[in-house]
């Protein structure tokens, strides 16, 4: 060894015993060191081609980074990769399970969470966590009422808006009574996905928000002695509404894509959307006029975050985990809100980034169809699980013959 | 020397033969007498996995108990059955008014694109057709409807189904005529329809008359697979069906899917059901055939000339036509969609055109099309050498057992899909053989293999066994007959056999996602996974990828015997 080779490795010694190494620290360098060359299948939902692309991307880096491949097993519904996990249970499978890694949140979360079928608290080894925005968004720490608890990770945040056609509706409502009143002036131009599917119900629940007595209630868990009187107004409003919605709402959309489908078909003038984004990303991406535009109500609109979360019997814990670290990253995070990319908003705190960081998102593009975080509004919070659960099996009861 | 390598491998080749049959049902008879405990059991209470220990009868409770569950089995009777009778009477009064028509050899390799292409990629298609700001609309507005707008009505996913009829006899029809085309060849059709319009019948009434009576054992199987697959089809009716409530069958895969574990018990019990009415429409079809048959003896023996069977053939022709214009205009419309960067309402043609959903796809698309060609060329093959197998074995005279173990082939097309899915995913797992790619070829198998046997079965038990008997008494060994004999001879069925088996391994979604566990993707999981994110241009890309598979498979099943036996018009020939 030449005498510069001794300095280096004598100026290594010293910085290395003069920095006090934390045990998060070094159990994270154990992770990445077994993460290298793991494959990690990552169960996330794919019908949106966006999406895929980004998760794509993220395979391509950290395969770059840190030796990680990522599979993206494609799922059409996340209760899919729940169901497989339940059956690897049933089989005996307590390890070298198929699911490594599972893009989660609200009643999967749950599903999973109580019959103990999550590897953590995890999160807190993640280095990148600590940048989480834990305080103002709440939902970040609390997914649909439940405590997260270190048992998935953040990955990117939605928010209720409605997006419409500037070309069609010149005074777009701003309240849930205001809906009512614009869809009766324009029968058959509004419709919502079905109430199975996690944003048709989000429609009743925002709904439920603005039109029950005392929204606190719905914090709690719903049960049969409440249900009838807090959701009462609900029903009279929707009552109201149904007739007037697209195909006098005997038929709704299947999902969020199909209901987009239809509205650049010109079948629909408006529809909701969890993406405060969905303008934006969708006029770049020549699925729908670029005369759509974006409003949330005045009393606000209904939150919440996209998880990441690993199984108990996960084959490639590390490898999973060094993914959920790398979808924290600023840069990944900045990458993520770009709605040329998936316009997601941030689940990082600003106020925690360096301003190098924070400038990634300062140079982000804009757009006239992109809301700011300030006509965004009030960020309401997800009700208990058991509230959609109940209202999606009484909108069958009413309304299935 | 040839006969020589007979004479020594004969033993172990004769014993290899007679366990075919055993093989064969050993293959596919484990994952569904799994899949169909694991379907019954819970149905009846009992899944000890999630603590159903006691059996009763909440899951068939629950079920009735569902607020659209009587319209749910009236959409699904009603649609299923309409479904058989019109694509079996399209597909035959089609079949009686074009016999011998020049056109029909050329149209007949026309309805392979359309019997390839997935159901579900075809059925996306067809919505965006009929849709009130589909296609056809698009080309009548504004100037001739004055719609600036698309009108609100339900022409897709209407409450009684009738898109979902559609739909479904887009496939099911030019399917039902392919396999009339196949037994054809095993009957003298063609003299037989001269000889009875020379006593005065039109060429339709002489086909129903003459012909149908003699094929009608061949294309009975292919029927009854038309009943089950159209009573408890899922993807298409997930597109086209009614959707509050849906068909059962989409209820059962909505339940079994459903992130509540509990909802298992009233899945299983709507596929049991399920399964149930598929055995009830099939037993009732086959009490009408009986009644068919006496009512029909009397009626030829009548002879009378000139009844309405002609117009009713013009009719089913027109039918057909119909039919075969939609799924052409289906195809053409999602191909015009992966080119399109703009289309909107009502411009006729897209807007704006763009290469970009095939460049920015094809790294995509690659890895599931070579899956796709490795899973569909590995089930085709291995099915293909185990019918072959039993059915060589079937007419070397063994039949007894072998025959009656046979039709236990014909459990996976009579079995709702949905019933025996779950099941097979925790054998799997519990062998540690999920995820595998062989372990989709075993799926693939338990599907194709029926498939191939039913297409196969009937045009070889029909072959002239005196063929067989002439070059036995020139002294051919039974092997040598069957290769240098009967397989010449068989070529064309075998080959379309192996088309429509390579089709349906492509188009399988279930089977795919529950054995591959997500993790073995080919063009048909890719398309209807994108399928629920509703971007056109992408899902124009796929179908169009899905059907150029099956395409090849099919041209070459209608290329290859016509060149080889360029000179032998009974064998595949033009000559």
């Amino acid at each position: 060894m030449r005498p510069a080779q001794w300095l280096l490795a004598a100026a290594f010694a010293v910085a290395a015993s003069s920095q006090p190494v934390l045990a998060q620290d070094l159990r994270w360098n154990d992770v990445v060191a077994k993460a290298r060359g793991q494959t990690v299948n990552f169960n996330a939902w794919a019908g949106d081609e966006k999406t895929n692309a980004f998760i794509q991307w993220v395979g391509e880096e950290v395969a770059k980074r840190y030796g990680v491949k990522v599979n993206h097993v494609k799922l059409k519904d996340t209760a899919e990769a729940v169901t497989r996990v339940v059956a690897e249970r049933a089989a005996g499978r307590d390890a070298g399970g198929t699911v490594d890694l599972v893009w989660i949140n609200g009643p999967n979360f749950l599903a999973l969470k109580e019959q103990r079928l999550l590897y953590g608290p995890f999160t807190r080894t993640l280095p990148n966590y600590a940048r989480v925005d834990t305080t103002n968004l709440r939902s970040n720490v609390i997914d649909f009422t439940i405590p997260v608890d270190g048992m998935e990770s953040p990955w990117r945040r939605a928010q209720i808006v409605f997006v419409y056609d500037g070309q069609r509706v010149q005074a777009p409502p701003r309240s849930v009574p205001d809906l009512l009143r614009w869809a009766k002036e324009h029968p058959g131009r509004l419709t919502h996905p079905s109430v199975r599917n996690f944003l048709g119900a989000t429609f009743m629940k925002q709904a439920l928000y603005e039109l029950a007595p005392d929204p606190a209630v719905l914090q709690r868990p719903a049960t049969d002695d409440n249900f009838a009187a807090v959701t009462a107004p609900l029903w009279a409003w929707y009552d109201a509404l149904r007739p007037v919605l697209w195909r006098q709402g005997r038929q709704f959309p299947e999902n969020g894509p199909a209901q987009r489908q239809l509205m650049n078909d010109g079948e629909i003038d408006m529809m909701i959307s969890f993406n405060p984004s969905e303008a934006a990303v969708s006029i770049s991406a020549g699925l729908l006029p670029d005369t759509v535009r974006t409003f949330v109500f005045a009393r606000g609109t209904i939150g919440n975050t996209s998880f990441v979360a690993i199984p108990y019997n996960a084959a490639n814990k590390e490898g999973a985990m060094v993914v959920a670290d790398f979808l924290l990253d600023p840069a990944t995070q900045a990458r993520a809100q770009d709605y040329r990319e998936m316009g997601n908003f941030t689940v990082l705190d600003f106020a925690k980034l360096t301003s190098a960081e924070r400038a990634k998102f300062d140079a982000l593009p804009k757009s006239a169809a992109l809301p700011t975080n300030a006509q965004l509004g009030t960020i309401l919070l997800e009700p208990h699980p058991s509230w959609m659960t109940r209202i999606a099996s009484e909108w069958e009861k009413r309304y299935m013959k | 020397m040839g006969e020589a390598v007979h004479e020594v491998t004969a033993p172990a080749a004769n014993r290899l033969l007679r366990a075919m049959p055993a093989l064969t049902v050993g293959v596919f008879l484990l994952p569904i007498a799994a899949g169909l405990a694991g379907t019954l059991l819970p149905a009846f209470g009992y899944l000890p996995a999630i603590g159903g220990t006691a059996f009763n009868l909440d899951g068939f409770r629950r079920l009735v108990d569902y607020p659209g569950f009587a319209t749910s089995v009236a959409v699904t009777l009603g649609t299923g059955i309409a479904t058989a009778l019109l694509a079996v009477t399209i597909a035959c009064g089609f079949c009686a008014y074009a016999h011998d028509r020049p056109w029909m050899r050329r149209l007949s390799a026309m309805l392979a694109p359309i019997l390839s292409t997935p159901h579900s990629a075809i059925a996306i298609g067809l919505a965006f057709l009929i849709a009130p700001s589909g296609w056809i609309v698009r080309a009548v507005s504004p100037w001739l409807t004055g719609w600036s707008l698309p009108p609100d009505i339900a022409t897709v996913g209407d409450a009684a189904g009738l898109a979902l009829i559609l739909g479904l006899l887009l496939k099911e029809v030019p399917y039902l005529v392919l396999m009339i085309a196949g037994a054809l060849n095993q009957v003298p059709a063609r003299e037989h329809v001269a000889v009875a319009r020379a006593l005065g019948y039109s060429r339709a009434e002489a086909w129903v008359k003459v012909v149908l009576p003699q094929i009608y054992p061949q294309i009975r199987l292919p029927i009854y697979a038309v009943i089950a697959f159209s009573l408890s089809v899922v993807d298409v009716a997930l597109i086209l069906g009614p959707t509050n409530p849906p068909t059962l069958a989409v209820l059962a895969v909505r339940w079994f899917t459903d992130a509540d574990i509990g909802y298992y018990y009233q899945a299983a019990a709507a596929a049991t059901l399920l399964l149930a009415l598929v055995a009830g429409v099939v037993a009732a079809w086959y009490g009408m055939e009986r009644v068919a048959i006496g009512a029909g003896r009397r009626w030829i023996a009548r002879g009378r000339r000139g009844g309405a069977v002609s117009g009713g053939a013009v009719a089913a022709m027109l039918a057909f036509c119909v039919v075969f214009a939609a799924s052409a205009f289906a195809l053409a419309g999602m191909g015009l969609w992966s080119f399109a960067a703009q289309w909107r309402f009502p411009d006729t043609l897209p807007h704006a055109w763009s290469l970009a959903n095939w460049t920015r796809r094809l790294d995509g698309l690659a890895g599931p099309a070579l899956t796709t060609l490795a899973v569909g060329v590995l089930a085709t093959g291995i099915a293909l050498v185990l019918v072959l197998g039993c059915l060589e074995n079937e007419s070397r005279g063994l039949r007894r057992a072998g025959r009656r173990a046979l039709w236990l082939l014909y459990v996976p097309l009579l079995v709702p899909q949905v019933a025996f899915l779950f099941g097979a995913q925790v054998l799997l797992v519990r062998l540690g053989f999920d995820g595998a790619l062989a372990a989709v070829v075993w799926a693939h198998l338990v599907f194709v293999l029926p498939y191939l046997f039913l297409s196969l079965a009937d045009p070889w038990r029909a072959f002239d066994p005196r063929y067989a008997r002439s070059a036995a008494g020139l002294g051919a060994s039974p092997a040598r007959v069957f290769f240098t004999v009967k397989l010449p001879i068989l070529l064309r069925p075998v080959l379309i056999a192996c088309a429509v088996a390579f089709a349906v391994s492509v188009g399988q979604y279930l089977a795919t996602l529950f054995a591959g566990n997500g993790r073995v993707a080919t063009l048909t999981t890719e398309a209807v996974t994108l399928a629920a994110g509703a971007d056109r241009r992408v899902i124009g890309a796929y179908a169009v990828a899905q059907a150029l598979f099956p395409l090849l498979a099919y041209a070459a099943a209608v290329a290859v015997p016509a060149v080889l036996y360029a000179n032998r018009r009974g064998m595949g020939g033009r000559a």
